[in-house]
């Protein structure tokens, strides 16, 4: 990293990674084996090598800060770039399946850090199988918001067990989002959106936001613009297809 | 290597186990052929003690302790009531029902009166773990693909035809094969641990077939994958204090409600200590069992010739070894342990099916330790001690049924050794593939051929 002025992936004026550096294929099958590691438990991912400012020290007592949104499948990490700016107190991680496309985001944040004293330090991103392993990296009722931006489609009927989005893996996610807590999906592919938002309608544990909330929300905005597969869509004319839904405590959960 | 590049061909595997002719040439020639994939032997014992079970492959051997006789199993369905490895079986809690499933796709559900099938249920994928809810309203199995599904029963009704059920999802684990299902002692909750070193535990709902969607937590801390799973039930605790048993050669205790570690208790380094092999990673513990009662867990250790006893204190919520019962004679490494509620005693079996090389197809050896009744760490009249065969209840009848002989030769027993060895760990270890063989598959994926 210190070497930059011999690192030809690293843009000379903006000291940010250049993409053309770090192409990596579209997909990534999630249902692949790992070979990456893998934290224990949520205790045990070391803040400090994400947060180094935040964090100095690997240590963390029980009240200090917690990770609060996660971007699942963060791809080059547009959107939490603005978040990270837009919410400067919270934390949040980027998770991301395709270790070059991971590697890209590392070098962008760092990149900004240092040309921005004292910003995006609130901000990183880890290379998981988030399908897999969101147990490992988050408490219960931790997050308070999680976001699914443009995922992979799978067409295949075959395949729509490798949706990021699914009424199995919702329960997962109602396990980490604290009551109030909101998931924000988008996509481009009509077929996914309506998939997406049947499986959230139809969960127990979510209800979609009002037209007013949405409309007041800064983060629905950001969306179809801040991503780079949102400004894509937006190029080329394309429609999206958008569900927030807030993680709410069902009834039948009163007496818990 | 690029992420995308890395394959589960496990995973795959089970996406093509429709048509496993095309992938067939690929797979080593002892795997080729599924039908020579061995089984580990089973035991379940009924809580109150009335029947005991044994599973060998296909083959369902239950011997009843009140009459002291063979049961003879009633099947409407024909033939033999299982035609695959059979990879679960398990009482229900209140001891009316009795649940086998396995690789033929089929879980049935037994009255333990009458010893007939009341229900047959057809899984999409094979069967790698069962569970019977508390109150024997519902039957749960967990399938390949990580999804446990549940099934409802009308209640045990012996004039009733067989029930051909439709089973829905009830939850899943993302891809990972599910090893062990349980059910909290005060049945509130339903435990699940799979082969990515996760243990899950989920709000058994009021209403099951809209599925279990509230997760109460995760009990992570197994480095390797999970194998057994069981209840310590105290006063203190209705929900009851979880162990777990795995590839990590740890015992592990757990308060399910925060999915806090109470205490890991190492068995391995024990365990090697008392066997003689020094092969790597040959403490993966294979099986747990509480001992009502009385606060010891029995755990079998593969390639420890007999089981080790912890012992729990439930105050401070610690576990640490009291002893090691050896099997002196016999190459006997226990598959499976079983205890009921009452009598103080624990069963075990070792065994394998599918045997090669051998002129019997498959083994299966009963043993049984007393002294449990009033063991206390200060009792020092009564220890545990392995009974010999003509002191188990049921004696020489009971070993005919659920062994198929009275005695085992020891030729049979060291012939079946390796294959009881190979069973566990083809049960429990991701397979392992070579470069080479990850090349060639993605050379040959289905999605590639077009393009030659």
């Amino acid at each position: 990293m210190l070497q930059n002025k011999a690192n030809p992936t690293i843009n000379k004026s903006t000291g940010l990674p250049r993409k053309r550096f770090y192409r990596a294929r579209a997909h990534s099958n999630p249902l692949s084996d790992s070979h990456f590691p893998v934290p224990l438990s949520p205790s045990h991912v070391d803040y400090s090598l994400h947060y180094p400012q935040l964090f100095p020290s690997s240590d963390r007592s029980d009240g200090s800060k917690k990770i609060e949104f996660a971007d699942i499948g963060c791809g080059f990490g547009g959107l939490l770039i603005s978040l990270s700016t837009l919410f400067p107190e919270t934390l949040m991680i980027g998770m991301e399946l395709r270790d070059k496309v991971t590697e890209y985001v590392k070098e962008r944040i760092l990149g900004l850090r240092v040309a921005n004293p004292g910003q995006y330090q609130n901000v990183s991103v880890v290379r998981t199988n988030s399908m897999k392993y969101i147990p490992n990296y988050f408490e219960k009722w931790q997050l308070s918001k999680m976001f699914f931006l443009f995922p992979d489609p799978h067409f295949k009927e075959k395949n729509h067990r490798r949706r990021v989005i699914s009424p199995h893996l919702l329960d997962e996610y109602a396990y980490v989002l604290k009551v109030g807590g909101i998931i924000y999906t988008i996509t481009d592919v009509e077929e996914l959106g309506e998939w997406m938002k049947s499986c959230l309608q139809n969960h127990l544990m979510f209800e979609p936001l009002s037209e007013t909330e949405l409309d007041a929300d800064p983060v629905v905005k950001l969306l179809s613009t801040a991503t780079e597969e949102g400004q894509k869509v937006a190029r080329n004319g394309g429609q999206t297809f958008q569900a927030v839904y807030r993680r709410i405590k069902p009834a039948s959960q009163e007496n818990s | 290597m690029e992420g995308a590049q890395m394959e589960d061909f496990r995973i795959e595997e089970c996406e093509n186990e429709n048509n496993t002719h095309e992938d067939s040439q690929m797979e080593e020639p002892e795997q080729n052929n599924k039908h020579m994939e061995v089984a580990p032997a089973l035991i379940s014992v009924h809580p109150t003690r009335n029947s005991v079970a044994v599973a060998v492959g296909s083959d369902l051997r239950v011997f009843n302790l009140l009459e002291d006789c063979a049961v003879i199993l009633v099947d409407e369905a024909g033939g033999a009531s299982h035609n695959d490895s059979i990879r679960g079986i398990k009482y229900g809690a209140n001891g009316k029902l009795f649940v086998s499933a396995g690789d033929d796709k089929l879980v049935k559900v037994w009255s333990t009166e009458s010893w007939r099938c009341i229900a047959t249920v057809c899984s999409e994928k094979r069967v790698s773990a069962v569970a019977i809810s508390n109150d024997g309203l519902h039957v749960c199995f967990a399938d390949k693909f990580g999804v446990v599904w549940v099934v409802d029963l009308p209640g045990v009704d012996e004039t009733q035809a067989p029930l051909n059920k439709k089973a829905v999802p009830l939850l899943a684990h993302y891809c990972s094969i599910i090893t062990s299902l349980e059910f909290s002692p005060d049945g509130h909750f339903i435990v699940s641990a799979d082969r990515d070193f996760k243990i899950r535990v989920t709000v058994f709902p009021k209403k099951p077939l809209d599925g279990a969607h509230e997760v109460q937590s995760f009990c992570l801390g197994h480095t390797e994958f999970v194998s057994c799973l069981a209840f310590i039930c105290t006063p203190d605790s209705p929900q009851g204090i979880l162990v777990s048993g795995g590839g990590d050669s740890t015992v592990r205790m757990w308060d399910i409600i925060s999915g806090s570690l109470l205490d890991t208790c190492a068995v391995g380094a024990k365990a090697q200590f008392e066997s003689d092999t020094t092969e790597g990673n040959c403490s993966t513990v294979t099986d747990i069992c509480t001992i009502p009662a009385c606060t010891l867990i029995a755990v079998a250790i593969q390639s420890l010739r007999g089981i080790m006893l912890l012992s729990c204190d439930l105050s401070s919520r610690t576990l640490s070894v009291m002893k090691v019962v050896s099997i002196i004679g016999e190459n006997f490494v226990p598959t499976s342990l079983g205890s009921s509620i009452s009598g103080g005693l624990l069963w075990m079996v070792t065994g394998a099916s599918k045997l090669r090389g051998s002129d019997v197809s498959s083994l299966s050896r009963v043993k049984v330790i007393s002294g449990f009744e009033k063991s206390s760490p200060d009792a020092s009249e009564q220890e545990p001690a392995v009974l010999v065969d003509s002191e188990i209840p049921g004696g020489a009848k009971l070993l005919e049924k659920l062994q198929g002989s009275i005695s085992v030769d020891e030729k049979v027993f060291l012939a079946a050794a390796d294959a009881v060895k190979t069973a566990m760990c083809n049960l429990l270890i991701k397979k392992q593939y070579s470069d080479e063989k990850r090349e060639f598959r993605k050379r040959t994926r289905n999605d590639r051929k077009s393009k030659h």
